[in-house]
């Protein structure tokens, strides 16, 4: 390989952005590279969209370096858009055109790009391909916005919340659509705040909270930096909060972290075996009732979880 | 760093229709004749509203004038008598009150009041063209009656030429309209829309050439505008005999011009607009002062010699004028040079203006 190879397909450092007083970017650093499918994860105004914008070209930065496929947007923009595909979050295509005639319109703007019968069957909107698109369902439209940032054969794709609002199982087509694009190559950045989402799509994820990328790496690592490959969920419903307390529960068999959130414990642990009978045994002990007790393998969700000490989705 | 081999399937563009011109061309198109308002109000509306003005203001072979006599005084009937016989006046006797109320009302333009003496008196609006011509028809007749005898004889010859009626005037003026209409609405509401549905952000960022978005307007106007044309003026002419005694070239010039004026002006509405509800306060703000000063419904002159320098250097007025000039005088394109001058000093100044405030994110 040679080593221009090795030069990344995005590079961010000390991006910064504020609307008014608000800040929405506060000194975010990121590199994709090459071939990745990247994704940025984190809750609703975490600005990963401002980010993805700044990324596209679309909103100027207050301070911060940005260089996209190694070039810059102020002395290269016709280059790069030649080479990006971009979904935004919130485009309403035209619905008095067809299907077709809205991919063929995106495709007269590259002077390369795919043939449009085959983006139409990538995404699997053949039969669809004569609708309006206002008749569309909201999946259906997902899918034609993804052919649109597509159709131009772009080395780099940009997709904000791609599957936002929409019903499993348009989500998993939607998956299954970016599996495909990523098994051909391409270098794909994507925001979401499901993390089912990113575990599924990403080689590498970056958590963002507040501006600021707070953990970065495959989601595998990310899960193993907990030291923990379980979850302990459980709750206590008619004990005071200071019956139980958090040093007594660390001090459990495998325990590797604790959180108390309303009435409601999560203990990160190593070994479900171990940690769970020592749990009841403690509650027993103290002569509490057990209200509910959960167990999962550890997500991003719980990463995001330990770094903020909140949930990744508000709702 | 290296280039991705591209897909299999990449490749050039095979003919000129798949051209980003041509394809955001047919969009425009597309979106117009797919929304059915819009070709209603584009070339039904203008047709509709000239039939409707052509039938208010048919010249009417002997246009009758109603006026009242008070009744209940001993020369009332007599009075009646005697203006009844009267051409063009169309008397009916009432009583005082319902008399001032009919003036008031304009159902009738003057009312006759037998005074104590052999005199009568005149009620009437002398503001009121109709006011003024009553009280003449009617003081003739009762003076003629009287027995007076006109020192000077008079014969009459009736004069109507077509291209001096009402409807000859009111089309250009029509025309004018719909040409702005057109421009500042099929512009504004178009990028606005596309702006709030964050439409124009997608396609700023691919490779898309900004100039080919606005020119895709410009073109779809240009197609538009001929139809509009030709149906506008080519049911004037069936219906009414609206002539066009100007060249059909200089005719098409005049629209030309004033399209791409009131299309830059279009732009530069929507040029920040977020919302419909706001671009369709500026537009409205921009529209309606010429709707009512440019003369479309009647001439500009009615208005004060003051408010006549803004009058005249307004867009509508200086198209319409040359619309006016070029149908129904049949001038030249020396005479009609000062309007497009305005016109064209419209087109430079609103266009760069849009193009400097134009907000595509």
């Amino acid at each position: 390989m040679s080593p221009e190879q090795h030069l990344p397909a995005l590079r961010v450092v000390g991006l910064k952005k504020a609307y008014h007083d608000v800040v929405a970017v506060d000194g975010l650093d990121l590199t994709v590279a090459a071939g990745e499918c990247f994704g940025l994860l984190g809750p609703n105004g975490a600005g990963k969209t401002t980010t993805i914008e700044i990324c596209e070209g679309l909103t100027d930065p207050d301070a911060g370096v940005v260089e996209v496929l190694g070039r810059r947007w102020d002395t290269d923009e016709r280059w790069l858009r030649e080479r990006l595909g971009i979904q935004l979050q919130e485009t309403q295509l035209s619905e008095k055109l067809t299907v077709g005639e809205t991919i063929r319109l995106f495709r007269s703007f590259y002077s390369r790009g795919r043939d449009i019968d085959d983006v139409i069957e990538v995404v699997q909107l053949g039969e669809k391909r004569a609708s309006r698109v206002g008749k569309l369902s909201g999946g259906q439209k997902q899918r034609l916005a993804v052919a649109c940032a597509i159709v131009g054969d772009p080395e780099l794709l940009f997709l904000d919340e791609p599957t936002t609002g929409l019903d499993p199982q348009s989500r998993r087509q939607l998956w299954d659509l970016i599996v495909e694009l990523r098994a051909s190559g391409r270098t794909i950045m994507l925001t979401t705040h499901y993390m089912e989402e990113a575990e599924r799509l990403c080689d590498r994820v970056a958590i963002v909270d507040h501006g600021r990328v707070i953990a970065q790496g495959s989601p595998r690592e990310l899960i193993a930096s907990l030291g923990a490959e379980h979850v302990v969920e459980f709750s206590t419903p008619d004990a005071p909060d200071t019956t139980l307390d958090a040093p007594a529960l660390q001090a459990l068999d495998g325990v590797k972290a604790v959180r108390q959130q309303g009435g409601r414990w999560t203990l990160d642990v190593v070994d479900l075996a171990r940690t769970v009978p020592a749990v009841l045994a403690e509650l027993r002990r103290r002569g509490l009732q057990l209200g509910e007790l959960a167990t999962h393998s550890a997500t991003l969700e719980d990463v995001f979880m330990s770094l903020t000490g909140r949930q990744l989705r508000d709702d | 760093m290296t280039e991705p081999t591209p897909h299999p399937s990449s490749r050039s563009k095979a003919s000129w229709r798949d051209g980003s011109l041509a394809q955001l061309t047919l969009v425009r198109f597309r979106e117009f004749y797919r929304e059915p308002e819009a070709v209603f109000w584009t070339f039904a509306f203008p047709v509709i509203l000239a039939l409707g003005l052509g039938i208010a203001f048919r010249n009417k072979p002997a246009d009758v004038i109603a006026i009242a006599v008070v009744r209940g005084t001993p020369r009332s009937d007599s009075l009646y008598a005697r203006l009844a016989r009267a051409p063009g006046l169309k008397v009916e006797l009432l009583e005082a009150a319902a008399a001032a109320q009919s003036l008031r009302t304009g159902d009738v333009a003057l009312v006759v009041v037998p005074n104590t003496l052999d005199g009568v008196e005149y009620r009437f609006d002398d503001t009121r063209p109709e006011g003024r011509t009553a009280r003449f028809l009617t003081d003739d007749a009762l003076q003629r009656a009287a027995g007076r005898r006109d020192p000077v004889g008079v014969s009459e010859r009736r004069v109507r030429e077509k291209g001096s009626r009402y409807i000859d005037f009111v089309i250009p003026g029509l025309l004018g309209m719909n040409i702005m209409g057109g421009g500042i609405w099929g512009l504004g509401f178009a990028i606005v829309e596309a702006r709030r549905r964050n439409l124009l952000k997608r396609l700023v960022s691919t490779p898309m050439r900004r100039t080919q978005y606005l020119a895709s307007f410009l073109f779809s106007r240009f197609a538009f505008l001929i139809l509009e044309l030709a149906v506008v003026v080519g049911c004037a002419r069936l219906l009414f005999g609206v002539p066009v005694r100007g060249s059909v070239l200089q005719l098409l010039a005049v629209a030309v011009l004033a399209a791409l004026a009131f299309g830059g002006l279009g732009l530069l509405i929507a040029s920040r607009a977020r919302t419909m509800e706001g671009v369709s306060g500026l537009m409205n703000m921009a529209m309606l002062p010429m709707w009512v000063l440019s003369g479309v419904f009647f001439s500009s002159s009615n208005f004060p010699k003051v408010a006549q320098p803004f009058i005249q250097a307004l867009p509508l007025t200086a198209t319409i004028n040359a619309l006016r000039a070029t149908m129904l005088q049949g001038a030249g394109w020396a005479a009609v040079a000062p309007s497009l001058a305005i016109v064209a000093a419209w087109l430079v100044v609103t266009f760069s203006l849009a193009l400097r405030l134009f907000r595509w994110r």
